[in-house]
């Protein structure tokens, strides 16, 4: 996983080329640091097509909400500089996460 | 068939792990099954000043958590991390089929406690992580300087809207009574914080915005006055937070379990309907859902599990 800042962020996802999957978590989010592991996980199966980053928007909130975020955890597809498909809160589950992920990879 | 285990827990909150600690001590072969986190509700909870023996100072749900996880594991409770989609629980032996697999066991606890239950109003699911949470010590620190609503008058709400004044420029809560029924210490704190305000007998019924939350609709329900309230123009968002109560995570058991509102009904030794099969904690009909009684219930379901396990 990269571990994203606020400078990084554009490069590496918005103007990067092919499909980006950005976890955003916060410092003090329970359900984020418990979905993390699976998210890890994801990576050693699908991250030769899709690239992971992780963003931690505690130390990036108004780039977060530039992003229509505002509730955590998010995992997120973008492609192209548009974030084109995410799981928020309750849907993000590993069961829903992998599933999304599949769709891209 | 795979392995059959004397119990298997679903859920790893207070009763959950209280009835593995206790399984674990009783030499039971134990399996404790949760889908998300560890800790449930307590584990977003920022404050828990009510369980006894917790008094370490500015200590939140998620570390009280981690020490009820590590002791049930040290009596060797074992854990798993899966959904369970479908359960039979007639029969000596008990199967349960999640995503990853099936499990078997010759009884069941029932620890799948409660969610937080929806504020109510028009347009609600569109704003779900767009400025609606029930989540503040996921999502507070998004309200920096902004203002916040906080919709509920009880214990968790009035400590979660004291906790989101430490980040935010207001926070004003909304109740539809005209008094609050968090415990009174809880008040005391709550009316000398300068940051807090009340709106009383108020409910939300609809809330608006562009992509993110900056507009909601409220309606005094004595006088049936509605008022719309708009973020601040600099702000051009603000958050609300629900802290009404919880729904039951019971759904998977309806038609098998006695059940009175989607909680399922045990008698004081946590027995259902079901010989073999327990239910502990929040899930259960009862008059007071805390830490120490979903604790105490999970003890007694432990043990009552080694009563039928040695007498079958």
């Amino acid at each position: 996983m990269l571990e994203l800042d606020k400078t990084t962020f554009e490069p590496e996802v918005l103007k990067a080329e092919g499909k980006v999957l950005v976890d955003f978590y916060g410092d003090g989010c329970v359900p984020c640091a418990a979905l993390m592991p699976h998210v890890h996980g994801f990576e050693g199966v699908y991250g030769d097509k899709i690239k992971f980053c992780a963003l931690n928007t505690t130390k990036a909130r108004r780039l977060a909400i530039s992003q229509k975020i505002l509730g955590l955890p998010v995992i997120a597809i973008y492609e192209n500089g548009e974030m084109i498909d995410s799981c928020v809160k309750e849907d993000a589950t590993p069961e829903n996460v992998e599933a999304m992920i599949k769709k891209y990879a | 068939m795979d392995k059959v285990y004397d119990v298997i827990i679903l859920g790893a909150g207070p009763a959950g792990l209280a009835a593995g600690l206790y399984a674990g001590r009783s030499r039971l072969d134990t399996l404790i099954i949760e889908k998300g986190q560890d800790g449930g509700q307590i584990a977003i909870t920022d404050e828990i000043e009510n369980y006894p023996g917790q008094m370490v100072e500015g200590e939140g749900g998620p570390s009280l958590i981690a020490r009820m996880t590590e002791q049930a594991k040290k009596f060797g409770a074992q854990r798993c991390s899966d959904a369970i989609k479908s359960v039979e629980l007639d029969g000596e032996v008990k199967k349960l089929v999640g995503v990853k697999g099936e499990y078997y066991a010759k009884c069941v606890i029932i620890a799948t406690g409660a969610f937080p239950k929806p504020i109510g109003c028009e347009n609600e699911g569109k704003f779900t992580g767009k400025g609606i949470s029930f989540c503040a010590t996921c999502d507070a620190s998004f309200f920096e300087d902004f203002e916040v609503y906080v919709v509920g008058g009880g214990d968790s709400a009035v400590e979660e809207a004291m906790y989101l004044t430490k980040f935010a420029r207001k926070v004003t809560v909304i109740h539809r009574r005209n008094e609050l029924r968090a415990a009174k210490s809880i008040q005391e704190k709550a009316f000398a914080n300068p940051k807090l305000f009340f709106m009383w007998d108020t409910v939300v019924t609809r809330v608006d915005g562009d992509d993110l939350l900056n507009s909601m609709t409220v309606k005094n329900v004595k006088t049936g006055e509605l008022t719309t309230i708009t973020a601040d123009e600099d702000d051009g968002l603000f958050g609300l937070f629900g802290f009404i109560g919880y729904n039951p995570n019971s759904q998977l058991f309806e038609g098998m379990l006695d059940m009175e509102n989607g909680y399922i009904k045990t008698d004081e030794n946590m027995h259902t309907n079901i010989p073999g099969v327990f239910a502990a904690g929040d899930i259960r009909v009862k008059s007071l859902r805390q830490v120490v009684t979903a604790a105490a219930d999970g003890a007694i379901a432990a043990m009552q599990a080694e009563h039928y396990i040695s007498n079958h």
